[in-house]
């Protein structure tokens, strides 16, 4: 119990901090992906800090939030200061999505639907090898053929070492998924109704998610539906449809960092 | 040629364990059934999802392995044209893309069988490869090469069956990237690849009763293509006759056109590619071919008209 609430004390710093370097880094481009990369910190932070061994992959599917995998991967020494200053600049090699080839990067990505195929690939050439692959899905990337292609194949495979997380923050470019897709949910009965376990967590609470990864059963996939809020936790991005790609001026930066360090 | 893909792949197979064949909903035709019966981790059928066949190709390469993405050529590359291009190109992963059944093969189908830009569109993908052997004996070469050389994309264009073998006693060595002299002659030039090399051969036999002695190359690799090897045909002939089941948009004719725009060749070329249009009309390939006046009674007509 003690050591739960020192994790979830630690995740929390982490993601304070994941967060503040991202809008610090908003602060010298013309826009990035801060609302859905918001909505995401609690995962990635989960699977790199907690879950993932090194042996094991993670793969961003929902390659918009490149930044947010940039700042971790940078957190853990892999990405170098000097190249995350340059992202997105002429002479860095960080771009917005991520690139197969960078230090740390598993999977070129950007274009919805791709990572899950490639994931289980990965995951049937190393079948029986102890080795799992963490993919991270966005709930707008479901709506991608190529998906439920993976999802019914990865399962019919019995590839039971691939863990995807869904981010369900329910928000789109600019648009709710609930309004264009209602019939998406639920998401947990589609992916069972496939043939993999799925189950569904907060995922801003890092030890949700943790509890229900580990809990995974190793006769099937397993499909994690990560409640989330867009934007979070700053007031005026949650929720808020044009905070999907955008970067804040210099009072919303501020008001920003203070709310992150009133948390 | 679908038989002499499974027998050789599944030679390879035995040798290296990092072969894997994932297939969309086709039929294991020959040695093909004894891959899947004895390697049924490494041969996988994914049934009606290229996309996810390609994907995962990609992913196999990404972990060291060495995969086949094999089915009728539409769907080998069309189908699944984004992971093509993204997971496997962009990121110049060793998988190869088998597309059987290219070109007019299969002509009762209709349209949306055919691949008749499968070239033009694979050669303008950075990274990407493309292979089209003419024979059962290049297609043995050609595997050989996939399996164990090659470091990049390709793009394999195969025939189905029956193709009858030009190549197996031609001097001329199969090289990966170089045109291959399959047939000599000095008068006329064909310059083809594919099954419908066979069509170049009807054509040596018939021009020799007039005397007219004709060289056959088979382009077997359009990307990279041999300009060296090209320059050198256009210094040695002066008449060139390209026959290809292909648009004339992207393929052979282009290739060969703008390469003797850029080297300021004074000969003749003319060529016999599918019309930039699609293909309506069903029978056998060669009713297609004709209805795009790819057909040897007239090509044979023009060569003796452009010679006399």
């Amino acid at each position: 119990m003690i050591k739960n609430i020192n994790q979830l004390s630690k995740s929390k710093a982490r993601c304070r901090k994941y967060r503040k370097k991202i809008l610090e880094i908003s602060q010298s481009v013309s826009a990035l992906h801060i609302g859905g990369s918001f909505s995401s910190v609690e995962i990635i932070d989960c699977i790199y800090n907690r879950i993932k061994k090194n042996k094991d992959k993670f793969i961003l599917s929902k390659g918009h939030a490149g930044i947010l995998q940039y700042v971790v991967l940078n957190d853990l020494g892999i990405i170098k200061n000097k190249d995350l200053k340059n992202y997105q600049k002429k002479n860095g090699f960080l771009g917005v999505h991520p690139d197969y080839g960078t230090p740390g990067i598993m999977a070129s990505t950007g274009s919805l639907g791709h990572g899950l195929a490639m994931a289980a690939g990965m995951a049937l050439a190393c079948k029986n090898k102890n080795r799992y692959f963490y993919i991270l899905l966005s709930d707008g990337e479901l709506q991608e053929g190529s998906v439920w292609e993976s999802v019914l194949t990865i399962s019919s495979l019995k590839l039971n070492n691939i863990i995807v997380v869904v981010d369900n923050n329910n928000l789109q470019t600019s648009s709710w998924t609930t309004d264009t897709h209602p019939t998406l949910y639920p998401i947990d009965k589609k992916f069972e109704s496939f043939g993999w376990n799925a189950v569904k967590c907060n995922g801003h609470n890092s030890n949700d998610i943790f509890n229900k990864i580990k809990k995974k059963s190793p006769k099937k996939p397993l499909a994690l539906i990560a409640k989330t809020i867009k934007g979070y936790p700053i007031s005026f991005m949650k929720n808020v449809p044009e905070w999907h790609y955008r970067a804040p001026n210099k009072v919303e930066y501020f008001k920003a960092i203070k709310e992150i360090d009133n948390l | 040629m679908r038989n002499t893909f499974a027998e050789e792949l599944y030679k390879h197979a035995v040798k290296n364990k990092k072969i894997y064949i994932l297939v969309s909903d086709i039929s294991p035709a020959g040695s093909m059934i004894n891959f899947q019966k004895k390697y049924p981790n490494r041969f996988l059928n994914v049934g009606v999802s290229e996309q996810t066949m390609i994907g995962m190709c990609a992913g196999l390469s990404m972990e060291g392995m060495r995969p086949f993405a094999y089915t009728i050529s539409t769907f080998a590359l069309y189908r699944p044209f984004e992971m093509v291009r993204n997971d496997i190109c962009y990121q110049n992963l060793p998988v190869t893309v088998v597309g059987m059944g290219a070109g007019t093969i299969y002509s009762t189908l209709g349209g949306t069988h055919l691949t008749q830009e499968d070239i033009s569109i694979a050669r303008s993908i950075p990274n990407m490869n493309i292979i089209a052997p003419c024979d059962p004996s290049e297609l043995k070469e050609a595997i050989n090469f996939c399996c164990t050389k090659s470091k990049f994309p390709i793009y394999l264009r195969i025939g189905k069956a029956g193709e009858k073998n030009f190549t197996k006693e031609c001097k001329e060595k199969w090289t990966f990237g170089k045109i291959r002299k399959i047939s000599s002659g000095k008068d006329v030039c064909f310059l083809t690849f594919g099954p419908i090399v066979k069509k170049a051969y009807d054509l040596k036999d018939n021009l020799k009763i007039q005397n007219i002695s004709s060289e056959i190359y088979s382009c077997h690799t359009l990307k990279p293509f041999d300009y060296v090897g090209l320059k050198k045909i256009f210094k040695k002939f002066k008449l060139i006759v390209i026959i290809e089941d292909h648009s004339k948009i992207g393929g052979l004719n282009t290739i060969v056109k703008t390469c003797a725009y850029e080297s300021q060749y004074m000969g003749k070329i003319v060529s016999y590619s599918l019309k930039d249009e699609f293909i309506h009309c069903y029978g056998s390939q060669e009713d297609l071919l004709g209805k795009h006046n790819i057909n040897n009674k007239k090509i044979y007509r023009d060569i003796i008209k452009k010679i006399k």
